[in-house]
């Protein structure tokens, strides 16, 4: 089993004079889903981002360890997936040749029989080489969750999750969180309960402003 | 390779795109043309159609090799390639697809010009493709880091070319030159101080983009 951790140490983000959080400190060490919830503007997404090293705070350290050690900021798109509503596939591409991309930009082996499995899993497989443009938006988040975790990650950071899906998609989501979890670091940031009923523990952002 | 895959990827999205080809071959077309009707039965000098060469040359990179950064902002996809590629990986990726798209767009455009215009006539064939060479990877080394500085303004057709010109006019001054020079038949020996300026730029320029994407990259 592999050892890894995410440290966040007094973590603040301002935009100009307007602080959106200040002060955030956690320590997650172990397996596990925790959620982050607060009102629309609260800085969920900008946590998320944070946290996914897509985003610089202002002041504050985020740490990611595997194996005791820190992992470089050059190499932590490796270890980490991330799903949200503004992250956005190639439409020109179909879902096969864009996960076959993915895998040779971050160098890693393509496992043909694992993509296939979540592509089924997430009932995309019969449209595995349409263009991503004939998709609709439900389709396309759900390819997003293929991208997030086809390289096994051991940190998974999810923005509303369930966005644009249906019942049957959110329950696909749910299950899927729980089994990472078992074996990963899996961050939910959503203003839904549904969403965060599944967290071992939730950081509300309402007490991380002055 | 994960620059060549990133390449890869880019090269195959502009075949299915023709986001930038469409645009390059349509500005070389009119920009020669109206060169063309403007100049009529005048004869001009040699030297001065190694000027207008660059010219077209320099406004059709402004036509085309913003892409690599401008349609990966416009379309959204910045993130996910932040989320699969180091700072690095992207960089060199994106410079390998402009130095392509600059090659194969000043071969034509001189090939063109070969065709078009009687004046056009080099004497020092070593000389002129050395100057083709390291003036063209200088202007794919520039643009392509501009492109990634003005992907998240606003105003980017006006910005990148206001941007782009003091940044590559060191440059495109000592091709001028060194172009006047091959179609005169000059010697290489004794246009070593201007070739030695071209290379030193372009080395100078691939060093300061590597240290500095990280920062124009990332927000």
């Amino acid at each position: 089993m592999t050892d890894f951790s995410l440290q966040i140490h007094s973590l603040q983000k301002s935009f100009g004079r307007r602080l959106v959080f200040n002060g955030i400190t956690f320590n997650l060490n172990k397996a596990g889903v925790f959620g982050v919830s607060g009102p629309n503007g609260s800085g969920k997404s900008t946590l998320i981002k944070i946290l996914a090293g897509i985003n610089s705070p202002t002041k504050g350290q985020v740490i990611h360890s595997s194996d005791g050690k820190e992992i470089i900021s050059e190499k932590l798109h490796n270890y980490i997936g991330f799903v949200s509503p503004y992250l956005v596939l190639y439409d020109e591409f179909s879902a096969w040749e864009n996960l076959t991309y993915f895998s040779s930009i971050r160098k890693i082996s393509f496992d043909k029989v694992k993509v296939e499995n979540l592509l089924d899993q997430f009932l995309l497989l019969s449209r595995k080489d349409d263009l991503v443009k004939a998709y609709s938006s439900g389709m396309k988040q759900r390819l997003k969750f293929i991208f997030a975790l086809m390289h096994s990650p051991l940190f998974i950071f999810l923005d509303e999750p369930t966005s644009n899906l249906d019942d049957e998609g959110k329950l696909t989501v749910y299950n899927l969180i729980q089994s990472e979890s078992k074996k990963a670091i899996v961050v939910v940031a959503s203003n839904e309960k549904s969403d965060l009923i599944h967290c071992d523990e939730v950081l509300d952002l309402n007490n991380y402003k002055v | 390779m994960k620059s060549y895959a990133l390449f890869q990827k880019d090269f195959h999205s502009e075949l299915r795109t023709r986001y930038a080809i469409n645009s390059l071959a349509m500005f070389i077309i009119v920009a020669i043309s109206v060169i063309l009707f403007s100049i009529g039965n005048e004869n001009i000098s040699p030297g001065l159609t190694g000027g207008l060469f660059w010219v077209v040359i320099f406004f059709s990179a402004m036509s085309g090799l913003s892409r690599a950064f401008v349609s990966e902002e416009e379309r959204g996809t910045s993130l996910t390639l932040q989320l699969i590629a180091s700072p690095a990986t992207v960089f060199t990726g994106k410079l390998l697809f402009n130095l392509i798209l600059v090659f194969l767009m000043n071969i034509v455009i001189t090939l063109l010009y070969s065709m078009l215009f009687a004046e056009f006539i080099i004497q020092n064939y070593l000389l002129f493709f050395l100057t083709f060479v390291f003036g063209n990877i200088g202007i794919a080394i520039s643009s392509t880091l501009i492109a990634a500085i003005i992907a998240k303004a606003g105003s980017k057709g006006t910005l990148y070319p206001v941007l782009s010109f003091p940044i590559l006019l060191p440059l495109i001054l000592t091709s001028v030159k060194l172009t006047s020079f091959a179609i005169d038949g000059v010697p290489i020996s004794e246009a070593f101080f201007e070739l030695a300026i071209v290379l030193c730029y372009d080395i100078i320029m691939i060093s300061a983009s590597y240290m500095l994407f990280d920062f124009i990259w990332k927000d």
